[in-house]
């Protein structure tokens, strides 16, 4: 691998970290997982001028569920951590199901949740997982801490609305309002592949009635898609099969999928039409199950 | 005490690898790996469209940089007669563009630096002005009315066709036809696809300009024919060049052909006079080095009621990127694609090939093929599952009735090929049993009435294995027969050499272990050296699965040399005449008395120490193999699969694979390239593909694109065997590194098509890539040609 050349830096907390970037002035590239930036350098897609090592930060290094029973996530949490959680697989089924299903083992052992959801690939899974569960990016600048709702945080295709001088610490999942249930299922040729379609589903329930849905769709759009009409459907139905087949069918006519090597456009949305309601029907079963 | 053979790592035993031992250490010598002093670094500049005139070349900026040491084009080598240089066969290829760029990725400017960032830097410093020419991505394309000429370079090439070329009996083929009851038709496109080693290609040229030695560490699979080669083209004498091929990341064909980087580098290092070191990043190797298959294959099959066949068609329409640049005997211009149909008793066949340019990278016979024969068994295991669904016959049945008899051999192949051997009928009975076919049909008819989805495909096939014999096969006129050079040490320790060369094969193991099968001396106290031409003999290297057939046989001849020379030393230490002497493994003794006798390893003391009055000291010789015949190995393969209806997702349920490739020298050994066959072949049938759009551009040109498979999706296999031995071969095996990829794509294909077929569909080309599939159901009809790449915007 042979880059442009660049300046490293491993500061080991956060306020260093921001100096850092005030000083890279726009040229500074936040190094946490690597595994898109590095890459990006090996191809010399990217070239900045100075790297920001957040490795040796270990205090952005967690996962855990606040009393309030929101989900944090720190900028240092892998994956693996997700995927490996018994925390997660008891909480939070939507990122549960998606946690193996990003990229490849090796991947998953390195790369960040949060740096991924920044790095705003509309073929990533977290950003889906992300819409679908109202999530939260916090960012932190030289003048302190902002939140930022994913939906605002990600301004198009690998772009977010961060300010150069500013870091992701944190990324917020708020409390489920009842039983959080969810799911995710992605299409792919082989593992670590991008999806060809994938769907995030998160469903909360509080006396057999939906109080809160998010469905978001990936690979199928310039970005993520939030498919608000879709989630809206369920919301208050008791995700009988006539409910889900309608938001199945809003979820799929909400994609912008485009023809390429990875399918046509008429299949991957009717991938995504299949998904939502496996994913719904799955979810309404094992709710009937353990009801 | 008889010496027991898989106790001294004989034939047959399963002795551990003894290579793996550096490997999983990480104490691999790759050429990468290789830093001579002062070694400078070449980077290559690659073209980033596909079909363009070269304006000019600005090369003043990378100069500026400092650390750069030399800024080559295509015009300095032309000063030098080295901007263009031979192939393999009979074609030439621009090693720096002068003229024109033909393919997206061709080399065309090279920098040398003090380190491999700098010469980066350098290349895209470098600025050159191309005037964009219209693109032929096919040979749909190539052929058309007033298409661009690629080639413009050559004289007498009025058009963009490589080749014409003709093999089979017309005449009685058409009878055949005339008297067929169904004639069943298919028409097949296999797509572009890479071996991607994991290593790619690279090479150190080091130039002494005070010996007037040429050292050249380079990742080949035949390093004396690059010796010949670099002899030809550089003009450099050949006593005075060295190829050191050293441990090497895979080849599987990919590292045949002579590519422009190792030309440059070696001009490079005469230029500055120190090492120069050049290794292609992975994108470079997919992009422009030796691909597989592209090729369109079209066919016709004439069968009689009773399920015999008749007669076959077949017509190829092969594309070769912009120079004819893969390695194949010379008499054939599309290899060995008549070996098709060798395994089934058909009388009559006719075979019609027509080869293209295009712009795009050159090869063709590139990827575990054995030249071509992959396309032609995949062709036959397609055309054959048609003709039984024409017929209404089961798929099993059909190729029972068809398959040659144990009885017939030697049998004369349709296209004139001699088989010799085999069970065929056999290796299909132990799938069938194996898979549970009979009560699979039952289990599949069930599943359909709840509309599941299931099928079974089959592929049988033999391949000609073990280039050549050298009547009939040569590269460039260089006869392909292979040699082993043996040294028994005093102390009855040795190295063995051979002309092969191992890249994964596991060469170091098994050779020992026909030395170990010959001699009695244990595999574990015989070193095994390939890949530097200033120590091993002379030999055409390791592809086409022809190390064991040819240089494993030399590997035995030269063992047998050197017991006969050992048996004269054993009469004279045990004071008998030679004919009273009787040989059991790593001793001879004498007939009347057992007791009497003398270790091999004594044997070679003597040797050195008390020779008989007369006899050469030492205890030495070498071998030159040219086989009477291919080997002809037999594969059943048997996969079961399941098709979401909703998705188009396929699963293979089993995976059974019969193979006979005679006597097996290491089970385990023979069971990894199996299984690594496998994986390929599911590879290819699933989800890999190189294509280009319509600009030219390669999709396909990373791994994010070309798509190798994982463990996590690899089904898993069930291998069994049976052995006919070799009737020809010293020690009775056949060539085996090929037989899975070549024969295993159809089984997974027509596994797919037996559970699609009653809803309409009678062909899916590869891959079977889930969104085919579902369209192929949907619309219950065919889906044909390389996945399309699609533009249209969101």
């Amino acid at each position: 691998m042979y880059p442009s050349r660049f300046r490293y830096e491993a500061p080991s907390s956060v306020a260093e970290a921001i100096a850092l970037l005030e000083e890279g002035k726009g040229e500074a590239k936040i190094l946490a997982g690597g595994q898109s930036l590095v890459p990006m350098l090996k191809l010399r897609f990217a070239s900045p001028e100075l790297l920001v090592d957040i490795n040796n930060i270990a205090a952005l290094d967690y996962h855990h569920f606040s009393s309030d029973g929101a989900l944090h996530i720190g900028a240092l949490c892998r994956h693996e951590h997700l995927e490996k959680s018994s925390d997660i697989s008891s909480r939070q089924p939507t990122i549960a199901a998606a946690a193996p299903l990003v990229a490849d083992p090796i991947v998953r052992t390195r790369g960040t949740f949060v740096g991924s959801v920044c790095h705003a690939d509309p073929q990533g899974d977290w950003a889906a997982c992300m819409v679908a569960l109202d999530g939260r990016i916090v960012a932190q600048g030289p003048s302190g801490k902002r939140e930022i709702p994913v939906r605002s945080f990600v301004s198009g295709p690998f772009q977010n609305v961060l300010a150069y001088n500013e870091l992701a610490v944190e990324a917020v999942i708020p409390a489920p309002k009842g039983t959080a249930l969810g799911g995710y299922m992605k299409l792919e040729r082989r593992v670590g592949d991008f999806a060809t379609a994938a769907v995030a589903v998160a469903v909360d329930v509080d006396g057999g009635r939906v109080t809160r849905a998010g469905i978001a769709l990936t690979g199928v759009g310039g970005t993520t898609i939030d498919a608000a009409d879709a989630a809206a459907a369920l919301v208050g139905s008791s995700l009988d099969a006539e409910t889900i087949a309608r938001a199945a069918e809003l979820a799929a006519g909400v994609a912008q999928p485009r023809s390429d090597h990875r399918g046509s456009a008429s299949y991957k949305r009717h991938i995504i039409n299949t998904f939502t309601s496996r994913l719904l029907s799955g979810i309404a079963e094992s709710h009937e199950k353990a009801a | 005490m008889t010496l027991d053979e898989i106790k001294i790592g004989g034939m047959g035993a399963s002795r551990r690898r003894v290579e793996d031992n550096r490997f999983i250490r990480g104490k691999g010598n790759y050429v990468d790996d290789v830093v001579l002093p002062g070694m400078l670094h070449m980077e290559i500049l690659r073209s980033p469209v596909a079909h363009a005139r070269i304006r000019s070349i600005d090369v003043s900026k990378a100069w500026e940089i400092p650390g750069v040491r030399l800024v080559l084009t295509g015009d300095m080598l032309a000063t030098r007669n080295l901007a263009w240089m031979p192939t393999l066969s009979y074609d030439t290829q621009a090693v720096l563009a002068t003229d024109k760029v033909r393919f997206q990725g061709q080399e065309v400017a090279a920098v040398i630096a003090d380190d491999p960032y700098i010469a980066k830097d350098a290349c895209e410093a470098i600025v050159v002005d191309y005037e964009v020419l219209p693109v032929i991505v096919n040979p749909d394309q190539a052929r058309a009315a007033g298409a661009a000429l690629i080639r413009d370079d050559k004289e007498n090439q009025p058009d963009n066709k490589v080749f014409d070329w003709e093999v089979g009996d017309r005449s009685a083929t058409d009878k055949a036809f005339a008297e067929a009851d169904v004639v069943s038709e298919v028409e097949l496109h296999y797509p572009r696809s890479h071996p991607s080693p994991l290593e790619p290609c690279g090479s150190i040229a080091d130039f002494d300009r005070s010996t007037g030695k040429l050292t050249v560490y380079m990742t080949t699979q035949a390093p004396h024919i690059i010796r010949a080669a670099v002899a030809l083209v550089a003009e450099l004498p050949e006593h005075m060049i060295r190829i050191i091929s050293p441990d090497l990341g895979g080849g599987f064909g990919n590292k045949v052909p002579v590519y422009p980087g190792y030309v440059v580098s070696i001009l490079a290092s005469i230029l500055t006079e120190r090492p120069v070191k050049w290794i292609e990043d992975k994108t470079g190797n997919l992009i422009s080095t030796g691909f597989g298959r592209d090729v369109y294959l079209k066919g016709q099959m004439a069968v009689r009621k009773d399920g015999r066949i008749l007669g076959v068609r077949m017509h190829t329409i092969s594309d070769h990127g912009a120079f004819f640049s893969d390695a194949q005997p010379s008499k054939f211009k599309i290899g060995l694609m008549h070996s098709a149909f060798s395994c089934y008793d058909i009388p009559a066949a006719h075979l019609t090939a027509e080869g293209w340019y295009t712009n795009k990278a050159p090869g063709g016979v590139a990827y575990r093929c054995s030249f071509r024969v992959t396309e032609a068994m995949f062709f036959q295991e397609r055309m054959v599952q048609a003709a039984a669904d024409d017929l209404g016959m089961d798929q099993a049945e059909f190729r029972r009735i068809n398959l040659v008899r144990d009885d017939d051999f030697p049998h004369r192949t349709p296209f004139g090929f001699l088989t010799d051997s085999g069970q065929y009928g056999k290796c299909l009975d132990v799938a069938l049993e194996a898979i549970g076919y009979e009560q699979f049909l039952k289990d599949q008819e069930e599943a359909r009435k709840k509309g599941r989805l299931l099928g079974v495909g089959i592929s049988t096939m033999t391949e000609p294995l073990g280039a050549g014999n050298s009547r009939e096969y040569d590269i460039l006129g260089i006869k392909m027969f292979d040699s082993a050079e043996l040294r028994v040490h005093m102390t009855g320790k040795a190295i063995l050499r051979t002309g092969a060369k191992t890249q994964g094969q596991g060469h170091e193991t098994t050779w020992a272990q026909i030395v170990a099968h010959e001699l009695g001396i244990p595999a574990d106290d015989i070193v095994v050296e390939e890949g530097d031409t200033d120590t091993a003999p002379f030999g055409m290297g390791t592809y086409a699965s022809r190390s064991t057939p040819v240089a494993g046989a030399a590997v035995a001849m030269v063992s047998r040399k050197i017991r006969a020379k050992a048996r004269k030393i054993a009469a004279h230490l045990l004071e008998v005449s030679e004919e009273d002497i009787e040989w059991e493994l790593g001793r001879f003794y004498v007939r009347s008395s057992p007791d009497r006798g003398v270790s091999i390893q004594e044997c070679a003391m003597a040797a050195y120490s008390n020779m008989p009055d007369g006899m050469e000291p030492g205890l030495e010789n070498v071998a030159y193999y040219d086989p009477p015949n291919l080997t002809w190995p037999f594969a059943a393969y048997v996969a079961t699969v399941e098709v979401d209806p909703e998705t188009g997702v396929w699963d293979v349920l089993r995976m059974v694979a019969v193979d006979d490739c005679g006597v097996r020298i290491n089970p385990m050994v023979v069971e990894g390239q199996i299984m690594g066959g496998l994986t390929e072949a599911y590879a290819m049938a699933s989800m890999q593909f190189i294509t280009f759009d319509a600009e030219g551009n390669c999709i396909g040109s990373n791994y994010m694109d070309y798509l190798l498979p994982t463990a996590w999706e690899t089904p898993g296999f069930e291998l069994h065997e049976v052995v006919t031995p070799c009737p020809h071969h010293p020690i009775g095996a056949k060539g085996i590194g090929e037989c899975a990829t070549v024969g295993g794509p159809a089984a997974f294909v027509n596994a797919v098509m037996n559970a699609v077929q009653h809803l309409g569909v009678r062909n899916i080309d590869m891959p079977l890539l889930p969104d085919r599939v579902h369209a192929a159901i949907n619309t219950r009809s065919d889906i044909s040609g390389a996945p399309p790449v699609r533009t249209d915007s969101p």
